[in-house]
């Protein structure tokens, strides 16, 4: 028996392995050869400085890992997303209800969310440098407006578009008030609500980004202003490393934060949110 | 509360509905819905409310229900007026109206969070016993996307019959569903009906389906919503089966008599 149960996981991760070689062997070998031409063609032309081939890039990241800057500007960075975001969820999502429910909030609040949703959040960064300093306060209400508008858009829809069956079936069965709007209506509107932390966060990444290259905090150095810096010394393979820094957390926040509730919303309702 | 308590069933309510009349204001002005209904249903009876859309027999289950407030003459529920929603009435709706984001035991089991006096796991013995009541332990944790559109209504039956109510009020509940799985869920219901004892008002615009199911059948006629006439049932044998040739001659008696209040009202 027991012998049995370890053959077939053996013949299971030799199954998973050949599928992963399988999908991956090409995607893996289009990299190889555009990294190699990159590199012959950047050491050809002697291109260091507009465009340093991928090995000096990867010397940067090294030691930029190894002497803990890069470690350490991804975490203020990250701590100041994270934080953020969370932010702008915990006041986006009730401001939101509020909108769907009261026609005050959706005549006030809701149009002005409407009007801000469209300007890229780093257009606020003037004034919260002048409100907060160079200081993580200016950098958080940056995130914050990336994400708060959103959220309130999307949840008032989502509220707004659910069918009016959910919080009557709910009532027969004696749900009313607050246990409506927690156990029906909000979870009833969650794919749309999904939808605008996705774009919130979109939203918000990007800003930041744009504000750490754009101003100097004195209380933390970012991943933005790491790369502010390649650009002010000339250092182009500081630079690209940057963003390919930039570019694995974007894709691995997707990865850690969005997948599970997408795999989720397929799973119960059978739908999906792309 | 022992579980073996929650689980017997309750006695089932007599109803009241006592000159009711509904008037809905809308953009094209007025619409009486209901006017001056009188109608008595009795303990553990079976009332089919059938008629053409527009007649109002949704209106008034929803009155029963309490999603909705008479505009005059008011409605009792053994000699207590009705005031809102409560769980001595369940409701199933023709969609129906499951959560999505819960699996079948959450979906049974929301009435009866909110019932006092039990514990956690006396709550799902309770749901598991509806669940195996509609044939479904096989499907305990299911997502409802996943469910057939028959298995979907078992769901909601249970559902409904979870909080053990006095009152199971139906709206059009078999209506999305083809005509085999319907024929099934004919059987399936009288089946439960006989082992849980309810009053039921059942709202249907198929007379055949009301023929099979009710003790009586009550005909709707539109523009106002008025009872036109009604008809006992008591001739015909239970469990009763939709394609039995007694059931489809009574089914077309009542069909002449629809057609004709329809004419009528047209004239008019």
């Amino acid at each position: 028996m027991k012998k049995n149960v370890a053959q077939e996981e053996a013949f299971d991760t030799s199954e998973k392995l050949k599928r992963f070689f399988k999908r991956w062997t090409g995607p893996a070998l289009v990299a190889i050869v555009l990294l190699g031409l990159w590199e012959t063609l950047s050491r050809y032309y002697d291109a260091y400085l507009i465009l340093p081939p991928p090995s000096s890039v990867a010397e940067y990241l090294w030691y930029a890992i190894a002497d803990g800057t890069l470690p350490g500007a991804v975490l203020v960075t990250l701590k100041r997303l994270f934080v953020g975001y969370l932010i702008g969820i915990a006041l986006g999502i009730p401001l939101g209800m509020l909108c769907a429910k009261l026609k005050v909030f959706r005549d006030t609040l809701g149009l002005l969310a409407m009007g801000l949703q469209a300007l890229p959040s780093v257009c606020w960064v003037p004034l919260a440098m002048l409100w907060f300093g160079q200081t993580e306060k200016a950098m958080l209400f940056v995130v914050v407006m990336g994400t708060v508008w959103s959220l309130i858009i999307a949840t008032q829809h989502g509220v707004n578009s659910i069918p009016p069956i959910y919080v009557r079936a709910a009532e027969t069965m004696g749900s009313k008030g607050m246990h409506t709007w927690i156990h029906v209506i909000l979870p009833a509107a969650f794919p749309n609500i999904l939808g605008g932390m996705k774009q919130g966060w979109a939203f918000a990444w990007r800003s930041l980004m744009a504000a750490e290259i754009y101003v100097v905090i004195l209380t933390g150095f970012g991943l933005g202003q790491l790369l502010h810096y390649g650009r002010e010394l000339m250092e182009m393979s500081q630079v690209i490393g940057v963003m390919c820094v930039v570019i694995a957390i974007g894709l691995l926040a997707d990865k850690l934060l969005f997948s599970p509730w997408e795999n989720f919303l397929r799973k119960k309702w059978g739908i999906t949110n792309d | 509360m022992s579980v073996h308590k929650e689980l017997e069933n309750v006695a089932p309510s007599k109803l009241s509905v006592r000159g009711v009349n509904k008037v809905f204001h809308g953009a094209q002005g007025k619409t009486v819905a209901l006017e001056d209904i009188n109608l008595k249903v009795d303990e553990g009876e079976f009332v089919c409310l059938v008629g053409p859309s527009g007649c109002g027999k949704s209106t008034l289950l929803n009155l029963i229900a309490g999603l909705d407030k008479p505009t005059s003459g008011k409605i009792l529920m053994d000699d207590k007026p009705i005031t809102g929603p409560g769980r001595d009435r369940m409701v199933m709706f023709q969609e129906h109206a499951l959560f999505p984001w819960l699996d079948v035991m959450g979906n049974v089991l929301f009435g009866l969070k909110l019932k006092p006096n039990l514990t956690n796991p006396e709550r799902r013995e309770v749901a598991k016993f509806y669940i195996h009541l509609v044939g479904l332990e096989k499907f305990m944790h299911a997502s409802i996307h996943e469910l057939s559109g028959g298995m979907r209504q078992r769901v909601a039956l249970a559902r409904a019959l979870a909080p053990n109510p006095r009152i199971l009020l139906m709206d059009e509940t078999f209506g999305a569903l083809d005509a085999l799985t319907r024929e099934q869920l004919y059987g399936e219901l009288q089946d439960i009906w006989q082992k849980r004892r309810k009053t039921i008002v059942f709202v249907t615009h198929n007379i055949r389906e009301a023929v099979c199911l009710g003790d009586r059948v009550i005909l709707f006629s539109p523009h106002p919503g008025r009872i036109a006439r009604e008809f006992k049932i008591d001739s015909l044998k239970r469990p009763r089966d939709i394609n039995d040739p007694d059931l489809t001659n009574y089914a077309s008696t009542i069909t002449a008599a629809l057609k004709q209040h329809i004419g009528g009202s047209v004239a008019e």
